[in-house]
């Protein structure tokens, strides 16, 4: 059986599903809130908002 | 063969770069900026975050979405002889338009026409020295952040106004390139090394076409002509892993816009057909093993 792990949403609390392969801190977009989120912990889950893009962002 | 990766956060780029690396056998390091700590007066035998010594690093991969910190970190560690990927002095050119028309112009390679001024009077002026439309830009930025088209000078002299009351004094850096009257469409060119891995049309109604801003992406052709323009910007910039905005001229030549020195590229593999994360980490391991690097 497969688990597919979740977390909350730490903006709106609605479950926030973890894609299988997920790094640490990957970004990840709550589809309820649409918030842009980091994954700042594998094991246990945990979601922060992502930071701000600053103005020097880019590529 | 000790790699680190360098970034801000993990977008879907470093995820394919990691796992291009971990299908090599190698598990690099994932340094997040954030954690950066330099003594400005030691050397590479500090630690890095991840506890290694920056000098046990056969290879430094810099991916910050962070203009500033990769340069600073890129600085501090090729003066410590640490090998990156780019190379400051690559990541240094790229990362400002101004220095990047200056490295093209050195090596002759076709591009706009561009001027610098520091003062809205003088800046009005080298807009009308270039004509309308023209397209004022942002020094250093990017995701076509703040890059304007004037069309005529009321709103030329609306945007100097505008720019001269923000704060920060990038923004008083006035760089103005000549509009391209492109086709509803630029290229997006991936240069890795001495080859241009593949490219895209970003196409979109839009003057600007940036992915990032709703450009739709699909295959360019990399003929001989393409291959060869931005293999020489390239070269004019120091060289490494690099993105090359391309416009078609109306009169069928071929322009280098902007260069990039943390491409993105996760909507060109599927285009294109080229599995690009793999093609930048076979590159980025052969100037280990062949030493290609500075």
């Amino acid at each position: 059986m497969i688990t597919v792990r979740t977390a909350p949403c730490p903006v709106c609390e609605a479950t926030v599903n973890i894609p299988a392969d997920a790094m640490q801190n990957e970004l990840i977009a709550c589809a309820d809130c649409g918030s842009e989120l980091e994954i700042i912990n594998l094991n246990p889950i945990e979601l922060d908002l992502a930071p701000d893009v600053e103005e020097d962002w880019g590529e | 063969m000790r790699v680190a990766i360098l970034l801000t956060h993990i977008r879907p780029e470093e995820k394919l770069l990691i796992t291009a690396f971990e299908a090599r056998g190698i598990t690099p390091d994932v340094i997040l900026d954030r954690d950066f700590n330099f003594d400005l007066l030691g050397d590479a035998t500090q630690p890095a975050p991840s506890g290694v010594a920056w000098g046990e690093y056969d290879l430094v991969l810099e991916r910050c979405i962070s203009t500033s910190r990769g340069l600073y970190a890129l600085s501090i560690l090729n003066q410590w002889g640490v090998h990156t990927l780019n190379s400051y002095h690559t990541a240094s050119i790229c990362g400002d338009k101004v220095q990047t028309t200056l490295a093209l112009a050195r090596a002759d390679v076709p591009q706009p026409r561009a001027r610098v001024a520091f003062d809205e009077a003088h800046a009005l002026d080298a807009i009308e020295e270039l004509g309308y439309p023209a397209v004022l830009k942002p020094a250093i930025g990017s995701w076509g952040r703040l890059v304007a088209r004037m069309n005529d000078r009321d709103s030329a002299e609306a945007l100097l106004e505008h720019r001269q009351v923000l704060g920060d004094y990038n923004y008083h850096t006035y760089y103005v390139q000549e509009f391209v009257h492109k086709p509803s469409r630029d290229i997006r060119a991936f240069v890795v090394g001495n080859q241009t891995i593949c490219a895209i049309y970003r196409t979109s109604p839009h003057w600007i076409t940036n992915t990032a801003r709703g450009g739709q992406a699909s295959n360019c052709p990399v003929t001989p002509e393409l291959n060869d323009l931005c293999v020489s910007a390239a070269r004019a910039v120091g060289g490494g892993i690099l993105a090359m905005d391309v416009f078609e001229t109306p009169d069928g030549g071929l322009v280098i816009n902007e260069i990039n020195h943390t491409m993105e590229f996760k909507n060109s593999s599927a285009p294109t057909g080229v599995n690009i994360a793999d093609e930048v980490v076979a590159y980025a391991l052969s100037t280990i093993t062949e030493g290609a690097f500075a």
